[in-house]
């Protein structure tokens, strides 16, 4: 049964107690929900490339071991790339937190059901995997507790919110790939080459 | 002489390469090998190579240099990650070992072997073929150049007869 927590205060709430927290939003709503946070330097939004929120998370994570990293994705781009939550419990980031906004729906490309409207739950596949925790979240009560375990369990950990399905309204990110590229590295390490 | 594997660690850790991702092949093993054992670099194994695309690309915007290695018939698993390189001229440097072209006894492998350097191409990815063992540490130290100070996409495709073809044992 789909769940009922509002995406974009899910995501607001989240990005708002971010701190120095660097964030790779998956294509689609994940990365529009992060524009409608606010746009920020250090959020590296996908328009594309499906399936590479996770692993990209991962080589920032290991590039930075003293920063939080959060992978904003949804249900139908971790199910692209179940692979890479082997790939990441095998290589064990403490900083790294995936976070998926589960409608179960491919909301981009007219709501069909993905695979978790049929049963699959990723958070039970990243403890299977071997995270070191990972969670589905789907009341209101529990947002506190799974936000401050995003932030700052020992990872890797996943948090799955059981979003309710609907559009919201439109807000997209920059979308020129090379400039926020360099925002995120002038912003990150004060240089863009090198 | 000194293999090529060796040859292009020297020269992939003077790059300053910090993380090393793959998906094994035999061609691959020793390479693998030092770079697990080495300190300066974490050796990340995949599941598939596409994901090597991706963390190449969030490795560089948190100021790491990356190398992803596979074999050739994974190059047809990052076709659409590639996008993400373009798109963002992400640098990346690839090195990928050739089945499928010299002595292959596997016809499973043939199709990828013939396509794997065009789809390189035909992606934005620049191809520089490695040939011989003496050329190794040139030739890894020039792709590395040209993708993390060129901004490049670049792949070092490792002929198979250098590597030595897999044999299989026939059945008595």
């Amino acid at each position: 049964m789909s769940g009922a927590l509002d995406r974009r205060r899910v995501v607001a709430r989240l990005l708002a107690e971010r701190g120095e927290a660097l964030v790779i939003a998956g294509l689609g709503s994940p990365a529009w929900d992060a524009a409608a946070a606010g746009d920020h330097a250090l959020t590296f939004p996908l328009w594309g490339a499906m399936g590479g929120a996770v692993p990209m998370a991962l080589g920032l994570a290991l590039a930075r071991p003293e920063r939080r990293v959060i992978a904003l994705t949804g249900d139908g781009e971790m199910l692209m790339g179940l692979g890479a939550l082997a790939t990441v419990a095998a290589a064990a980031p403490a900083n790294l937190a995936v976070v998926v906004l589960d409608n179960e729906r491919y909301g981009e490309t007219g709501g069909q059901q993905s695979h978790t409207a049929r049963g699959v739950e990723l958070a039970a596949v990243a403890r299977a995997a071997g995270f070191a925790a990972a969670a589905t979240v789907a009341a209101e009560a529990d947002l506190a507790a799974a936000i401050a375990t995003v932030l700052g369990a020992p990872g890797p950990v996943m948090a799955v919110f059981k979003i309710a399905p609907g559009t919201a309204p439109p807000a997209l990110p920059p979308r020129d790939g090379t400039w926020l590229k360099h925002r995120f590295r002038q912003a990150l390490l004060g240089r863009i080459e090198g | 002489m000194r293999p090529w594997a060796e040859a292009a660690f020297t020269a992939l850790e003077a790059a300053g390469v910090r993380q090393a991702a793959y998906v094994p092949d035999a061609g691959l093993d020793a390479l693998i090998a030092r770079c697990r054992a080495a300190e300066t670099v974490t050796a990340v194994a995949l599941t598939s190579e596409e994901e090597g695309i991706a963390l190449a690309a969030g490795a560089w915007l948190g100021g790491a240099r990356a190398v992803v290695m596979m074999q050739s018939s994974g190059v047809g698993n990052c076709v659409n990650m590639l996008s993400l390189v373009r798109v963002c001229r992400f640098p990346l440097l690839m090195l990928v070992t050739m089945r499928g072209q010299w002595a292959e006894a596997n016809p499973w492998q043939l199709p990828m072997g013939r396509i794997a350097a065009d789809v390189l191409e035909l992606a934005g990815v620049a191809v520089v073929p490695l040939r011989t063992a003496a050329e190794a540490e040139e030739t890894v130290a020039a792709a590395a150049t040209m993708a993390f100070e060129g901004s490049a996409a670049v792949a070092v495709v490792v002929d198979q007869r250098l590597l030595g073809a897999k044999r299989f044992a026939r059945a008595s």
